[in-house]
């Protein structure tokens, strides 16, 4: 009675998510495009780095994968045929570096996926500056802000769906598993590698998918808007606030940071990255458990006292 | 051009040395994951900068007021900010993930600041730029004092942590944060010195690069990435292989940019480290601990 | 006699200058409950850690049923049927007691999952005396039952020999009973078990072979009452002076 409730609920916010082109205007719908974004990115990061807490700084090198793919592609094929290059791209760089650093202790693994965003970016202008001589690339594609929010809106749901049947597979318990302890993880029977560099790479499929329905957005690309860290950052902060232990934590964080940065940004567009900084510090020293897990603690509490 | 190539490399190796000491020592001793160590440096080229150009101060006096006061400020900064996380972190690793957090905060907030009162436009002063020719080279004084500069300071650290008692206190915890309160070592005071003096080192290196690089608000995330590149090269908390790893690095960079293509520097850089990274975690000159 | 279970040969690792292990062998048979002793730092845990994979011998090989494990990863050990309990007890603190005996059912030999799964797992908590536990948060155990929720997890691999590093250590009197007659009934269903121990009590009774460990060595091996009045066995664990 109850999965079929929630399932039904959730049918009907997509549906009316989905009607939000028809009548917002650009602003709005901007906006949207821009909540959608951060919402794919944030819950794909989740679905990873929520059950394993390896905190990974490579959002931006799939986000950007998938935006440059598109940029180089974008007029010789159809845009079905283009997507699915990119996620090609992505999952195989996702399945290398996975491969190769999973077995790095956490703060190796941060700085390495850090790292890997900057030699990306720092490959991809070498090679256009000397092989293709073109920094920046435009994109004209007929694609309009209403398909790619409803694209968007299309990973969100996908997203959603693959955590949630993670979550009820043999993988998800592995991975909480491999959070609590690798070691134990390990001498039960997991096959730990397997088990993350599935969903590393999984996560990187989304946030490449992400990156190349994105790239319309923007008509003029070049590596250092396509591969920014700042996005890396602005989607593990925002994974963080909302809480990293549940699936939908992260929309927690998304809705009330996307909004905080777009009026910062309007109204202090010079004290930006210190207010950012700022919020940053904010949620690590404050929130650390994240907007749900405060809830939660809470609730319990009172559940106790009652 | 090789002979060229070689002490350019060397002045530029030097102050990534020093540059990764301060952050060796910060992340070895004090188990802090400094990412706004960069915008530290960068903040001491501007004072540097400032003090030049509106007081006319010699950036080499400017060290003993620059210095200091980054010494002082970083250990307010980990007396205020950071103690908290390590008072409530459970283990070694929440620690790390927890200040890499909190110093990405404090990153955004130094290059903000610096960004409202310098703007994103390079900078640069002209000190002692004469050239100086070595060996058929030509080479600009200032660069050559940058080096000189860091070499002493460099040295004199060594001196002081082998040689003396509080430095020895600093290594102890470096080797056994658990241990080194059963031989009546403060582990949290001998933490903030050594993070204090972490931010005391880079400063200096700051100080000295402001002397002939061209630097702006936005570059201190570059030089947080060489000195991380540096330490875990070197081995964290290892002196030695820091010195040893910058130069290596600083040799790399130059050479790349001089007889390959100077716009694969970075990717030199980063390549270099993920290399390490996988084959040799431990850095190369660290013992396999972890 | 029949084929051993387990056989190690001449096993030895080094960590930097120190022999932690030094050329160490020993078998069990089907059915067998062995003894590991000797004194703190004498090499016994590492012994455990190569055996289940967590570490990899510098010389020597162990063989479990006739193939040769020392270079396999633990989770094919560990898929292959060898089980283990950690020195310092180690349960999943943000699972609770059921999820954490899931976890051993669901990648075991013969890993279930679904019902059948936890079927199996409540199953276990009950054979450990946590029947009434299931949905308890593990920070909320006592010691004892941080320790029988280990054993549960290790059992759900369904192991054929069982690996425990000190099960048995710091439980009181009343709780050691109750400890030494569950590896007793484990034993009546003729799992095999290799012990590290310190309990002598434990030892005598449960112990069918003991082999004792000093710096890293085999210094004896035999019945426990015997092997316990060994001289050398005796100097290692007491010093010169009461030999």
């Amino acid at each position: 009675m109850k999965p079929a409730f929630l399932l039904a609920a959730s049918a009907i916010a997509v549906a009316i998510l989905a009607t939000v082109p028809l009548y917002a205007n650009g602003y709005e719908l901007s906006l949207a495009i821009t909540l959608m974004n951060y919402t794919v990115l944030a819950t794909a990061w989740t679905l990873f780095s929520g059950p394993t807490r390896y905190v990974s700084l490579a959002t931006v090198a799939f986000f950007g994968i998938g935006a440059y793919t598109v940029a180089v592609l974008a007029e010789r094929m159809a845009w079905p045929w283009i997507l699915l290059i990119a996620l090609a791209v992505g999952v195989a760089v996702a399945l290398i570096v996975g491969l190769s650093t999973l077995r790095l202790s956490g703060v190796y693994f941060v700085i390495f996926t850090f790292g890997l965003a900057e030699l990306i970016r720092q490959i991809v202008t070498w090679y256009e500056v000397n092989v293709t001589r073109t920094l920046g690339r435009y994109i004209f594609v007929g694609i309009d802000p209403a398909d790619i929010y409803w694209q968007l809106l299309g990973l969100a749901v996908l997203v959603f769906a693959a955590g949630i049947l993670i979550r009820r597979s043999r993988l998800g318990l592995a991975l909480r598993v491999i959070g609590d302890d690798e070691t134990v993880a390990r001498h039960i029977g997991i096959n730990t590698t397997i088990a993350k560099v599935a969903l590393f790479a999984l996560s990187a499929a989304f946030m490449t998918l992400c990156g190349a329905v994105m790239a319309p957005r923007w008509t003029y690309i070049d590596p250092a808007i396509a591969f920014s860290p700042v996005v890396s950052f602005q989607v593990l902060i925002m994974a963080l606030l909302g809480g990293v232990h549940r699936l939908y934590g992260p929309l927690f964080g998304v809705v009330p940071l996307v909004l905080l940065f777009e009026f910062l940004l309007a109204r202090f567009p010079n004290h930006f990255s210190i207010l950012v900084g700022l919020a940053f510090m904010l949620i690590v020293y404050a929130i650390p458990q994240g907007i749900v897990g405060f809830v939660e603690r809470i609730l319990r509490r009172r559940g106790d006292a009652a | 051009m090789f002979v060229a190539a070689v002490t350019s490399g060397l002045v530029l190796g030097g102050m990534y040395a020093l540059i990764a000491m301060g952050l060796t020592l910060q992340y070895g001793v004090a188990r802090i994951m400094n990412l706004a160590h960069g915008e530290l440096m960068i903040a001491a080229a501007f004072a540097a900068l400032w003090l030049f150009s509106s007081a006319a101060v010699n950036p080499l006096l400017g060290l003993l007021l620059v210095v200091p006061a980054a010494f002082a400020i970083s250990w307010a900064i980990y007396r205020l900010l950071l103690t908290p996380l390590v008072r409530r972190a459970p283990n070694r690793d929440a620690l790390e993930v927890d200040s890499i957090l909190a110093t990405f905060g404090m990153l955004f907030v130094i290059q903000g600041v610096m960004l409202v009162m310098f703007g994103g436009a390079y900078y640069s002063y002209s000190f002692l730029a004469f050239p100086v020719t070595i060996a058929g080279a030509t080479v600009a004084a200032n660069r050559l004092l940058a080096l000189a500069f860091a070499a002493v300071i460099g040295l004199g650290l060594y001196l002081y942590l082998t040689r003396t008692r509080l430095g020895t206190a600093v290594r102890a915890v470096a080797v056994d944060p658990n241990s080194a309160p059963l031989v009546a070592i403060d582990v949290r005071a001998t933490a903030a010195l050594a993070f204090a003096f972490g931010g005391a080192l880079v400063a200096a290196g700051g100080v000295l690069v402001s002397m002939f690089l061209t630097f702006n608000a936005n570059i201190g995330v570059v030089f947080t990435m060489k000195a991380l590149i540096v330490v875990i090269m070197g081995g964290v908390g290892n002196l030695l292989g820091c010195l040893l790893a910058g130069l290596i690095l600083g040799l790399a960079e130059t050479f790349v940019a001089t007889f390959v293509d100077p716009g694969l520097t970075l990717a030199t850089t980063y390549a270099l480290f993920l290399i390490i990274l996988l084959v040799r975690p431990q850095g190369l000159f660290g013992t396999a601990s972890r | 006699m029949s084929a051993p279970m387990l056989d190690v040969s001449g096993l030895t690792r080094r960590f930097g200058g120190l022999v932690a292990v030094d050329d160490i062998s020993l078998s069990l048979q089907p059915g067998e409950i062995m003894g590991l002793l000797g004194p703190n730092g004498s090499g016994k845990s590492t012994v455990l850690n190569l055996i289940s994979g967590a570490l990899r011998p510098d010389r020597g090989s162990v063989r479990f049923n006739g193939g040769d494990i020392s270079r396999a990863a633990p989770h094919h050990i560990a898929r292959l049927g060898v089980a283990r309990t950690f020195q310092l007890v180690r349960v999943l603190p943000s699972l609770n007691c059921r999820e954490n005996v899931l976890a051993g059912v669901a990648f075991g030999r013969d890993a279930l999952w679904g019902q059948a799964a936890e079927q199996r797992a409540d199953a276990l908590l009950a054979r450990v005396g946590l029947a009434t536990r299931a949905a308890t948060a593990t920070t909320e155990l006592t010691y004892i039952d941080q320790k029988r929720l280990e054993l549960a997890r290790a059992l759900a691999l369904d192991p054929q020999l069982l690996l425990l590093d000190e099960w048995l250590a710091g439980l009181n009197p009343t709780e050691l009973q109750e400890g030494i007659a569950l590896v007793r009934s484990l034993r009546g269903e003729g799992m095999t078990i290799l012990l590290v121990e310190h309990v002598m009590d434990a030892i005598r009774s449960l112990c069918d072979r003991c082999v004792v460990m000093n710096a890293g060595r085999k210094i004896a091996e035999g019945a426990p009452d015997a092997v316990l009045a060994e001289a050398e066995v005796i100097r290692a664990y007491l010093g010169d002076d009461d030999a």
